[in-house]
């Protein structure tokens, strides 16, 4: 095992060497580094000339020149060896130090687009899986094929415009005429009628509850003007708390394990109690106290589930645990709408809060709350411009997977076994299907911090594709390696990790030793 | 003269089932994934769609010096009708003077769109056909000689999966004006696309090239050379044809993508890409200028993402097993049907079943 991965290591090695070598002569030879100082008419234009030749050594050849960034880029890798050195941008900053700036931004920007894009497309997947060629599989697959044809581009420009530019128009007044209430009600009625299924009959009446629910919501969230100043409040934290509850319990354990659902609900009573409790002191909470109360509430519902006990402990754990998450993000999110009407009517957001560009308002001030909403409204159309396009595949993969472990002769024996359907799919099916996910999971992971160099175009969002792309721009070969370089490794590193994961997972695949 | 075998097959008809006999009879590979496409409701209308723009894009405003039945050329600037607004009406259908409007210097969106979808499709055939060509030509290479070559070549993969297109597309983006321009983009861009396609062609070649026939045809004394392209790349045809049309279907949102940020096809070509670059700024004043060349992308990419599923549908050997599944599962489940509400829709409605359901 060892071995195997010293020799992977040593053989990507050359690899990225090689590859970097490629880059570099590619980014050099792409253009002149000096034809906007050329171009100008400034006086000191010769001295420019002399100062960026120096400055990115441009008498040397491109092929050595190479080995002299080579030079400073092994420092970065090899203890000891002295200061780390990618050379300098045009605009003479370090390219250390634009990266540092750069990879937290795009981490921020790319990981919860990534993770929703994950959990929703292997949801998606295997429900799909499980009802093959039905209508809600016909129509998730038709959808998902549509965004996977969509260029990425597009989407965000519609983005920009119907979900920043319209809905900050549309909240000036927060009311919604009666023709888009109607179609929102119809559309909602439709999509459940075909996710509940059944005869045409409890279609039928899935579609008309769902639709006047969908219409009586929205009739009462327009004459209440609940988009100005939104908030859920403890009843509808309680009564989505029980759902959860039900849902979980379903999920882990089946409701004939009425420990397990009784330690659910006694996590949402709890929740509800503590709704009440900590209002104020999250007030005034901060980004680590917030975790703080999250951790603790996680091993409150441990403890719960601990001591309810039942005939399978963990199944309780897992219910209790997986309520109380739901119950913290309700709360939280309650907490993000209490601070709604304040951000908006700040004198920077000027009751336009969805932005169409950038990360953050500059100069603005205020607690956990505000800030923290300033940045979900900026990242909130990247995101979902970002998680539309990556949801198809994960969709794709995850019911193809689903569908071939369903074919299983394991999954036969256990049916035959007496199993009950739910610890067929939980149980046996579907950590297998996650199997061949882990790799291509792994492999996405890796080629996450590259950026999504569209998207942060789109959205002005200062991160490793920006850098990446303003440095092709302007033949700026020492930012365009450094993207380069860091993306080659996670690439290379995420590579044999997806390698690893499979034989860990699966035993009958083991690395060649 | 007829072969016993022909001969038997007419004397003993079997008219009360006919799709057994369908079975016996032999029919070649391609026949059967024809079949098996021509069942495939979203590939077929993927194709027929594709091809009915195909024809629409060509023959409207022609192509090179063959003109097309459009009275605006791409390049024409007629003067602005309608403040611009696109003239096409549904009902009753008419597409006036500008059906797809005008831009700000007049230019008639209909023949640029037109023009953009040519460049565009025929950007994505050429790198599905070169990214193609150089991916089976070292994946085979990799698979069938093994060893250091598959070593050397496997690596050689690997250093080009790193490499960003970006930066490939930034180099030809200051080159191709001299160099042919278009073409040379969508050369390059297959020249940096086929690692993919080398990979499961290796991985097919590996696993083709131990079996029986391989020895036979090396016995007989065939060449390497025969042996890879007569005997093993025919058998690997499947994963070849489905993985091209993905390759092409990603190559046409790359090239879109490319040509947004500005390092794809140069002005004054044109591309759906390109035109959508320039006209977004225009969204709130021109909205137009911004949907058709947006719709058309759409269009082209889920046409071919949905050709290439009925392909791998149509190639999968297991996929029939699948349909004799869905089939004993339905008369299974028939019975039950009774009991539950749930069977009795599913037959009713889409004839649709889950087999995995007991």
């Amino acid at each position: 095992m060892l071995s195997y991965i010293v020799r992977r290591l040593v053989a990507s090695l050359f690899i990225l060497l090689g590859a970097s070598f490629i880059v570099y002569l590619l980014i050099a030879y792409s253009g002149d580094p000096l034809a906007s100082i050329r171009s100008s008419n400034s006086p000191s234009k010769d001295a420019q000339i002399a100062n960026r030749t120096e400055m990115l050594n441009l008498n040397v050849p491109p092929v050595l020149r190479y080995f002299v960034w080579l030079g400073g880029a092994v420092k970065c890798v090899v203890p000891f060896a002295g200061q780390c050195d990618l050379g300098v941008t045009l605009q003479n900053q370090p390219v250390t130090e634009a990266l540092g700036q750069a990879i937290p931004a795009t981490l921020q920007l790319l990981t919860a687009a990534t993770l929703l894009a994950i959990v929703f497309g292997v949801a998606i997947g295997v429900v799909t899986a499980l009802r093959q060629y039905s209508t809600l599989d016909y129509s998730v697959t038709f959808i998902s094929f549509l965004f996977f044809s969509l260029p990425v581009f597009w989407v965000a420009v519609l983005l920009k415009e119907f979900g920043a530019i319209k809905f900050n128009n549309f909240l000036a007044t927060a009311t919604i005429a009666p023709g888009v209430i109607v179609t929102i009600a119809l559309i909602s009625g439709l999509v459940w009628a075909v996710i509940v299924a059944g005869t045409w009959r409890r279609r039928a009446i899935t579609f008309g509850v769902a639709a006047a629910v969908t219409a009586l919501v929205l009739v009462f969230l327009s004459a209440t003007k609940w988009f100005q100043t939104p908030s859920l409040g403890p009843v509808v934290i309680a009564v989505t708390g029980v759902a959860i509850a039900y849902g979980a319990t379903i999920l882990f354990a089946g409701l004939r394990n009425r420990r397990a659902l009784y330690s659910a609900l006694i996590c949402v009573g709890v929740g509800v109690i503590a709704y009440f409790a900590l209002q104020p002191l999250l007030e005034n909470i901060g980004l680590w106290g917030l975790v703080g109360l999250f951790v603790l509430s996680i091993a409150i519902a441990w403890a719960i589930g601990h001591f309810m006990g039942g005939y399978d402990r963990t199944q309780s754990i897992r219910a209790a645990v997986l309520t109380t998450f739901g119950m913290g993000l309700l709360i939280v999110i309650d907490q993000f709408m209490q601070n709604w009407q304040a951000y908006s009517e700040n004198p920077l957001v000027r009751g336009r809060p969805i932005p169409t560009i950038g990360s953050k308002i500059p100069g603005l001030n205020g607690d956990f709350w505000i800030t923290g909403l300033d940045t979900m409204t900026h990242l909130i159309l990247p995101t979902i411009s970002i998680i539309l396009i990556s949801l198809a595949s994960y969709t794709r993969y995850s019911r193809a997977s689903m569908l071939e472990v369903m074919g299983q002769d394991y999954v036969r024996t256990a049916r035959a076994k007496g199993l009950s359907e739910r610890v067929v799919v939980t149980r046996h099916a579907f950590r297998n299907a996650l199997i061949p996910l882990a790799t291509i999971v792994a492999f996405d992971i890796g080629g996450l911090i590259g950026g999504a160099v569209i998207t942060e175009n789109v959205f002005s969002f200062q991160g490793m594709g920006q850098l990446f792309l303003t440095g092709i721009k302007n033949i700026d070969p020492n930012p365009v390696m450094g993207v380069a370089i860091v993306t080659g490794i996670t690439a290379v590193v995420f590579n044999l990790l997806a390698d690893l994961a499979y034989s860990a997972l699966d035993p009958r695949v083991r690395v060649k030793a | 003269m007829t072969s016993p075998l022909s001969n038997m097959d007419e004397v003993s008809p079997s008219p009360a089932t006919p799709e057994p006999e369908e079975q016996v009879r032999g029919l070649s590979q391609g026949r059967i994934v024809f079949k098996r496409f021509m069942d495939h409701r979203g590939a077929v209308i993927g194709i027929i769609v594709f091809v009915l723009v195909l024809i629409l894009a060509v023959s409207s405003i022609g192509l090179g010096p063959i003109p097309g039945w459009w009275k605006y050329s791409y390049k024409d600037t007629p003067d602005i009708v309608n403040g611009g607004h696109p003239t096409l009406q549904w009902f009753p259908f008419h597409l006036g003077e500008h059906p797809f409007g005008q831009d700000r210097v007049g230019r008639d969106m209909f023949a640029m769109t037109m023009r953009g979808a040519q460049i565009s499709i025929s950007i994505m055939l050429i790198v599905g056909i070169v990214a193609a060509a150089v991916g089976i030509l070292i994946g085979a290479s990799a698979g069938f000689f093994r060893g250091k070559t598959e070593a050397i070549l496997m690596r050689f993969t690997d250093m080009i999966i790193i490499i960003p297109s970006l930066i490939a597309a930034a180099v030809i983006a200051t080159t191709s004006r001299q160099l042919g321009g278009v073409w040379f983009l969508a050369a390059f861009l297959g020249l940096v696309s086929w690692t993919g396609m080398a990979r499961l062609v290796r991985g097919d070649f590996l696993t083709l090239r131990e079996r029986e026939f391989v020895d036979a045809a090396r016995l007989a004394g065939a060449s390497n050379r025969r042996i890879i392209f007569k005997h093993i790349l025919p058998n690997a045809i499947g994963v070849i044809t489905v993985n091209t049309t993905l390759l092409m279907s990603s190559a046409i949102l790359t090239e879109t993508a490319l040509s947004y940020v500005g390092l794809g096809v140069q002005p004054p070509d044109i591309s759906l890409g390109l035109l959508i670059s320039q006209n977004q700024a225009a969204f709130s004043t021109r909205p137009w200028l911004f949907w058709w060349p947006g719709l058309f992308i759409v269009i082209i990419c889920l046409c071919v993402n949905f050709v290439g599923d009925g392909l791998r549908d149509a190639f999968d050997p297991r996929q029939k097993k699948f349909r004799l599944k869905k089939d004993k599962g339905e008369q299974r489940l028939a019975p039950a049907a009774l009991e539950s509400p749930i069977d009795d829709a599913l037959h009713g409605s889409s004839g649709a079943t889950e087999p995995g359901r007991p």
